[in-house]
């Protein structure tokens, strides 16, 4: 049984009828102790659909319109408010993009630490447990560390608290937002390489959000890719960074710069993610396609299983000719001077 | 006379960490150490390094938002650092600033009329209301917005759309060289690219100078053509945007670039993942500051200081151990 299984989520902002779908059916689903990335640009949904999980989002604006999530199979959305206590922090934990914002300024990490041990393991909450935790997430010296405030720490270690806390009450599922986007590309490195290591050791299922293609490589099993509220396509990490298929994925992965690349301009996605409540008819990623055909303003493509395991959003995923000219696209790059 | 625009000498940024209001200083911070480095026109040179590796401070210290402690910045044969009151405020016309955060940079309350149009007002380059709004609009179209847009407030832009802004405001005045701050750190990877090809084509456009901080290598190698690299308040590295990434010399320099996020699976670049932060400037490693983390370090590391020497022609590596 998945840990985790996502069926045809929809998340509204606001009523009816000036209600915006921020989520539009999204399906996903996470074995125990794997890595699934949801990976897409801002404004695509994947931080709602994230948030969703242990119903983090206020209700109101957000509506929970349709669709259903289960956690150990166990339905989330039709809980109350002591059952979601158990599962916040119990069962899932969150990590999010700005440490420096999510942690309380005015206490010690310690004590705010101890806060989660508290909640879900009463009788662990202990200095002992603490500086256990902060060692597991390899901050050097956590006896004295534990009485620092948060803005003596640096935004990578900032990162390690948050992670401490999260791992406090013992979840099955980390859901790490933008984890690192806020840090230095070494401290990212860092950052993640612990995630994969935490994983090994407490076998937990980490699903992690990002925007970033680049550091999916590294730690994914899965990846989802989202625009404009729909998965566009899932796949095993290492197929889709191989081999994607839908052209918004190609495009997300042109985008990351190389050290390797001789050239001079950066290739680019055209234009930005189209706003809520003003997504285009037929695909939602038909204008900034660089393949893109007529019908497809029209026709809004359904997520096709074209493999066992990848499922891919566009009808031209496999014609040879498109292909060909996006890959023209992408290489015309004028060679470094 | 020399052809660069920008000389940097032998500057030094040190802020005094105070005990209370009223104490003398304790110590120093050192935040910028001996720098020396030159900007051509119409060149990039890229600056990378860690939070807290003392490149911000650098950046503006250059165009001196923040006074040098001691040192020369020379621009277009003149130095900066003797100039004052009216004759910097003329001088200021000629070197700008990218910021890096787009969403605190500019002031929720004002059109973007009025945020690119106070630069023109301050130095009087707009004779009357209609060249003002004709030229703020040629400057949106230039960085490509909607001229239309200007009567916007800026929470209606996107982070990407607002650094565009950000962009038009630093072009108003015609500068000659602009300092970008990790202009593109707080956007998606998408994005990310969109504003370095629009830094390119406005300075092939325009020949302007830039000096680009940022902490992602590979950002800063499509956009510079030499690299400096700091820690610690020093150049470590410095050389061709090329041999830099291809052939680092520095131990740093090496566990930077292989921090770079790749997207390929079957990458057979070897992750050296760096311990720890970048050590108090307070009170930094005696010998070479980088010999803590230095998975390669000997003895005399912890010794002696290296300055920087010249390994191939125009790359220099300040490190003992470098061939």
């Amino acid at each position: 049984m998945p840990l985790l299984e996502i069926r045809k989520l929809q998340i509204d902002f606001g009523r009816s009828p000036n209600a915006l779908r921020a989520v539009d059916g999204v399906s996903l689903s996470l074995e125990p102790g794997k890595t699934l990335c949801l990976v897409g640009e801002s404004g695509s949904g994947k931080s709602v659909t994230a948030l969703s999980i242990a119903r983090l989002l206020a209700s109101p604006p957000a509506v929970y319109a349709g669709g259903e999530i289960l956690l150990e199979g166990r339905e989330v959305l039709p809980l109350r408010a002591a059952e979601l206590r158990q599962i916040r922090g119990g069962l899932v934990s969150y990590v999010f993009q700005e440490p420096g914002a999510s942690l309380n300024p005015v206490f010690r990490i310690g004590r705010q630490i101890k806060e989660a041990l508290q909640l879900h393991r009463p009788a662990a909450a202990t200095d002992a447990e603490v500086v256990r935790l902060l060692k597991l997430v390899g901050i050097p010296a956590p006896e004295t560390r534990m009485k620092s405030y948060p803005h003596e720490l640096s935004g990578g270690m900032q990162q390690r608290v948050m992670i401490a806390m999260a791992l406090a009450p013992q979840p099955k599922l980390l859901v790490a937002d933008e984890p690192t986007t806020a840090l230095d590309v070494t401290i990212q490195a860092q950052i993640i390489e612990l995630l994969v290591q935490l994983r090994q050791q407490l076998g937990m299922a980490i699903l992690l959000i990002t925007h970033n293609l680049g550091i999916v490589g590294d730690i994914a099993d899965e990846v989802a890719v989202m625009y404009a509220g729909q998965i566009v396509e899932t796949a095993p990490a290492r197929q889709l960074l191989q081999r994607p298929w839908h052209p918004y994925t190609q495009a997300l992965m042109n985008s990351v710069p190389s050290l390797d690349s001789d050239t001079d301009r950066l290739t680019t996605i055209a234009g930005t993610v189209p706003r809520l409540g003003a997504f285009p008819t037929g695909c939602r990623f038909h204008p900034r396609c660089p393949r893109v055909q007529p019908e497809c303003s029209q026709n809004s493509p359904p997520l096709v299983e074209v493999e066992p395991r990848r499922w891919v959003r566009c009808p031209y995923w496999n014609s040879p000719n498109l292909n060909n000219a996006l890959l023209n696209h992408y290489e015309r790059k004028s060679p470094r001077s | 006379m020399s052809e660069s625009l920008l000389e940097v000498k032998a500057l030094k940024v040190h802020f005094p960490v105070k005990g209370g209001p009223l104490t003398r200083a304790k110590d120093y911070v050192r935040a910028v150490d001996e720098v020396s480095f030159t900007v051509a026109p119409g060149e990039t040179v890229g600056l990378v390094g860690e939070s807290g590796c003392g490149k911000t401070t650098l950046g503006r210290a250059v165009i001196r938002l923040i006074e040098p402690t001691d040192g020369q910045i020379v621009f277009e044969g003149e130095d900066l650092t003797r100039l004052n009151g009216a004759a910097l405020r003329a001088h200021r016309r000629k070197f700008q600033m990218i910021f890096q955060d787009p969403y605190s940079s500019l002031n929720p309350w004002a059109k973007i009329e009025s945020i690119i149009g106070e630069a023109l007002d301050i130095h009087r380059l707009a004779p009357h209301r209609a060249a003002r709004r004709q030229r703020v609009e040629q400057l949106l179209q230039d960085v490509g917005l909607d001229p239309a847009h200007a009567q916007r407030h800026p929470h209606e832009f996107s982070g990407g759309q607002r650094q565009r802004i950000g962009i038009a405001r630093a072009l108003a005045v015609e500068p000659r060289l602009i300092v970008c701050d990790e202009p593109v750190s707080a956007l998606d990877v998408s994005v990310q690219a969109q504003i370095v090809n629009l830094l390119r084509d406005l300075q092939q456009q325009r020949g302007l100078a830039y000096l680009f901080v940022a902490h992602d290598l590979a950002v800063v190698r499509h956009i510079s053509r030499r690299i400096l690299v700091m820690y610690l308040g020093r150049i470590v590295e410095a050389g061709e945007a090329k041999s830099v990434c291809q052939s680092p010399k520095h131990p740093y320099t090496q566990a930077l670039i292989s921090a770079v996020p790749v997207v390929d699976p079957d990458s057979k670049r070897r992750r050296i993942v760096l311990a720890g932060d970048v050590p108090s400037p307070i009170h930094p490693p005696a010998g070479c500051p980088f010999h803590p983390r230095c998975p390669v370090a000997e003895s005399r590391c912890k010794i002696d200081v290296p300055t920087l020497r010249e390994v191939n022609p125009g790359h220099w590596v300040g490190c003992h151990l470098a061939k």
